[in-house]
């Protein structure tokens, strides 16, 4: 399909973008046939069966939330038919329901006050890196570079001890007080800042990929007109990287939100989020099935809207942090 | 946001997103961007010294935050592991010592071996599977959907939701529901545990939960099988009225299976009528001399059963053990056993449609005129797959399969939820049992760290393929 017209062809807007259009009509005509070609009755059966496995355990979930606690006890929630009915207790219950510390829903809000911050800030340090990175020499940059990227597979479990003695008891070199540590269980500062450094080995990898493939031509025009690093960075790169910090970013959050391990080592007392209080309840409730499982919906409620309304740059998101953790 | 410099390449377009490939690493993600990071080259002494100092107003933050958080802890780790609980006293290898020796520490590092055996492959070949259907239905959007949406729910909430699924009860936990459902519709019989003869009938024997005849029984005769023991509800609505049987050719035994015992009193022990009940789908079986079963046979609504095609002669007959068991109730999920497989198939759950999405954008990225061209020569469907399209996948199926393995090996949340207090310690894992040594009650920091290291020394060969495939993409 290249070979409709050379690539140096003069033409002007409008036959442009009609050739662009008769490509592309090309594209799509030629993968519906081989579309249609491949669809079978037994992919789709096949196809279906997967779905409805796939969506079953969500679909229950949800279902036994929503049934009084009566009826969860004894049945399951694939009899609702034959023991119809809905509630919402289940949830307000749960809502006000906890440990001794805070309630779910105290724990919820938690969750939001955690995960924006842990969001913001690796992306912001993050940029910065990625743009020295890409586009400022200077001496040993490849090898500090690679020093970054292998970091990001050091597993997260190995900072858990070393850091909660850095927060708890400070850093002394040489009897001099370096870092007085942070007071636990009362502030949200530790978990913002162990979520930050696990996140910034992959986020500048990531957006160093994307800072890089910015056309030269763009940054040479505006070092000429005058522009140092801070303006090329501020007008240049932040506008353009947009699109891939929106990847990370809903990456970072849904892996923040989700996140327990960080929040069971670093979360205490009355900062824990809602996977923590949600891991304790299940401990404690053990058989209390409409509490746990409307928990659990609340625990999934905001993921599953970023989800299904970003699912776009959350797929690449999720995608590109895969080894993180 | 991409760039496009060569814009009459519409195959530049098709790739998958940057974001995607950055980390597969598999195809070149870079390829497209028109040109690499400056090298320096060009850099005198002065200028090279204000570049660095510009550099490091960038990177500050980032360097500082990173060898300070991460670099540090490595360092402090490899200290801290050599110390005991308390930290004051140094105990050289002993916590190593400790790791392989400790059962528990054990358990978890088999229980590792196991998930990095079983999972990432798991995985790989149904995203495999599912990426390869999704080209083949037209919902495929949907499908992807469906199949990825598990990956945004957090561990914890998917470790509920699977503890619900795999209750042992089979009234609530639905995977044992549906095995009850399939066992009952397959075995046919009704089960009635506890039933056996009255202690004073002498005409039947029990021995081992069966129930016999306690003489022979000649062809053309009957014999009755009067019962007691069996709750009211288990007889089955089903059954009727016990009827005598009909008298027995010279080939057949028959006879009648009945609860011999009515409801609020009544009727004469070891006798038909007053309402008795006929106890149906009980297997009845003749057993010659040699103990071998010849015929067998299951008792109808009233309790009567035929024996035929006997060859005359006497036979005992018998009620195998199989018709008083306790009904099947499925199987203890949750328990020591099974529950590490259970976790496993909830981590599947979630990160098959990481494989399948992953493999779908290698699939599509593909140039498939040699698939057309083989498809063309007369190549089967299979053929094509097996020698065009797996070989070319293949570089993203390892991406994924390392990808897997790292993650497998860090596996937490999962673990730390889904099993039961009791049988928690046989599906630890090294990272929960770090957790558990370090924080969780164990307060020994020291052998935490020293599982810790043990952690690093197995993801460190995955980490080096990893770097290694990133220098050879960027010296290309």
């Amino acid at each position: 399909m290249s070979s409709v017209a050379p690539v140096d062809l003069p033409v002007d807007r409008k036959t442009e973008r009609q050739l662009a259009r008769g490509e592309a009509a090309g594209a799509n005509a030629s993968a519906k046939r081989v579309k249609r070609r491949l669809t079978s009755r037994t992919a789709t059966i096949a196809a279906l069966i997967i779905a409805i496995l796939w969506t079953t355990p969500t679909l229950g979930l949800l279902i036994s939330s929503l049934r009084p606690a009566k009826e969860v006890a004894t049945t399951g929630w694939w009899t609702i038919f034959s023991n119809w009915g809905f509630t919402f207790d289940n949830y307000v219950q749960v809502l006000s329901a906890g440990n001794t510390q805070l309630t779910m829903g105290e724990a919820f809000l938690n969750s939001i006050a955690i995960t924006l911050p842990a969001t913001v800030i690796p992306l912001v340090i993050a940029s910065l890196a990625a743009y020295a990175f890409a586009w400022i020499d200077f001496k040993g940059k490849d090898w500090v570079f690679i020093g970054v990227f292998a970091l990001q597979i050091v597993p997260l479990q190995m900072a858990l001890v070393p850091l909660l003695t850095l927060f708890s008891r400070g850093l002394n070199v040489g009897g001099v007080q370096l870092f007085s540590g942070l007071n636990q269980g009362t502030s949200y500062s530790q978990v913002w800042i162990a979520h930050t450094i696990f996140a910034l080995p992959l986020a500048i990898f990531l957006l160093h990929n994307f800072v890089s493939e910015i056309p030269r031509e763009l940054i040479e025009a505006a070092r000429v007109d005058g522009a140092g690093h801070g303006q090329i960075f501020f007008r240049i790169i932040l506008p353009l990287t947009m699109p891939a910090i929106a990847a990370f970013g809903i990456f970072q959050f849904l892996w923040v939100w989700n996140d327990l391990l960080v929040a069971l080592v670093f979360a205490d007392g009355t900062v824990a989020p809602i996977t923590k209080l949600l891991a304790e309840v299940t401990g404690k409730y053990g058989q209390e099935w409409h509490l746990l499982t409307a928990g659990a919906f609340i625990a999934i409620v905001i993921p599953l809207v970023v989800f299904f309304a970003l699912q776009r740059y959350f797929v690449r998101g999720l995608l590109a942090g895969s080894t993180k953790g | 946001m991409r760039w496009r410099p060569q814009r009459w390449k519409p195959t530049a377009s098709k790739k998958p997103p940057a974001m995607t490939t950055a980390v597969a690493n598999a195809t070149d993600a870079r390829g497209s961007g028109p040109v690499p990071a400056p090298r320096g080259s060009r850099s005198t002494a002065p200028r090279g010294r204000r570049r660095l100092v510009t550099a490091l107003i960038f990177l500050a933050p980032a360097l500082f935050l990173l060898g300070v958080l991460i670099g540090y802890p490595v360092v402090y780790s490899v200290w801290r592991s050599l110390f005991d609980a308390s930290g004051r006293n140094f105990v050289g290898g002993a916590n190593y010592v400790t790791m392989f020796t400790d059962p528990a520490t054990f358990i978890a590092i088999r229980n590792n071996v196991i998930w990095v055996i079983v999972a990432p492959i798991t995985c790989t070949v149904l995203g495999l599977i599912f990426a390869v259907l999704m080209n083949r239905i037209t919902w495929a959007t949907a499908f992807k959907l469906i199949v990825f949406m598990p990956m945004a729910i957090s561990m914890v909430a998917s470790g509920v939701i699977f503890r619900t699924l795999f209750q042992e009860n089979p009234d609530l936990g639905a995977v044992n529901a549906g095995l009850v459902a399939v066992h009952d519709a397959f075995s046919g019989g009704a089960a009635y545990p506890g039933a056996r003869p009255r202690a004073d009938n002498t005409t039947l024997v029990g021995t081992g939960g069966a129930v016999e005849s306690a003489t022979t029984v000649h062809t053309g005769q009957s014999q009755d099988f009067p019962l007691v023991g069996i709750l009211g509800d288990t007889v089955p609505a089903a059954a009727a009225d016990a009827v005598p049987a009909k008298s027995a050719s010279g080939t057949e035994i028959t006879g009648t299976v009945w609860l011999d015992f009515v409801k609020g009193g009544g009727g004469v022990n070891g006798q038909l009528g007053d309402g008795k009940k006929g106890l149906p789908g009980i297997e009845v079986d003749a057993i010659d001399s040699n103990g071998a079963v010849v015929a067998s046979t299951r008792t109808g609504n009233d309790g009567t059963y035929v024996l035929s095609g006997l060859k005359a002669g006497d036979y005992r007959i018998g009620l195998p053990a199989s018709n008083f068991a306790a009904s099947y109730s499925g199987v203890s999920w949750l328990g020591p056993t099974l529950v590490t497989a259970v976790i496993i198939l909830a981590y599947v759950w979630i990160w098959a449609g990481f494989a399948m999405v992953m493999i779908a954008s290698g699939l599509s990225a593909m140039d498939v005129s040699l698939q057309e061209a083989a498809r063309v020569d007369g190549a089967s469907e299979w053929q094509v797959f097996r020698r065009i399209t797996a070989p070319l996948l293949s570089p993203v199926l390892i991406v994924v399969f390392i990808t897997l393995i790292i993650n497998v090996l860090k596996i937490f949340d999962l673990v730390y939820v889904i099993p039961p207090g009791s049988s928690l310690p046989d599906a630890t894992v090294i990272a929960v049992q770090l957790w558990t040594v370090s924080f969780g009650g164990g307060n020994d920091q020291g052998l935490g760290s020293a599982l810790a290291i043990l952690l690093l020394v197995l993801v460190l060969p995955f980490m080096i393929i990893n770097v290694r495939r990133f220098r050879m993409e960027r010296e290309q």
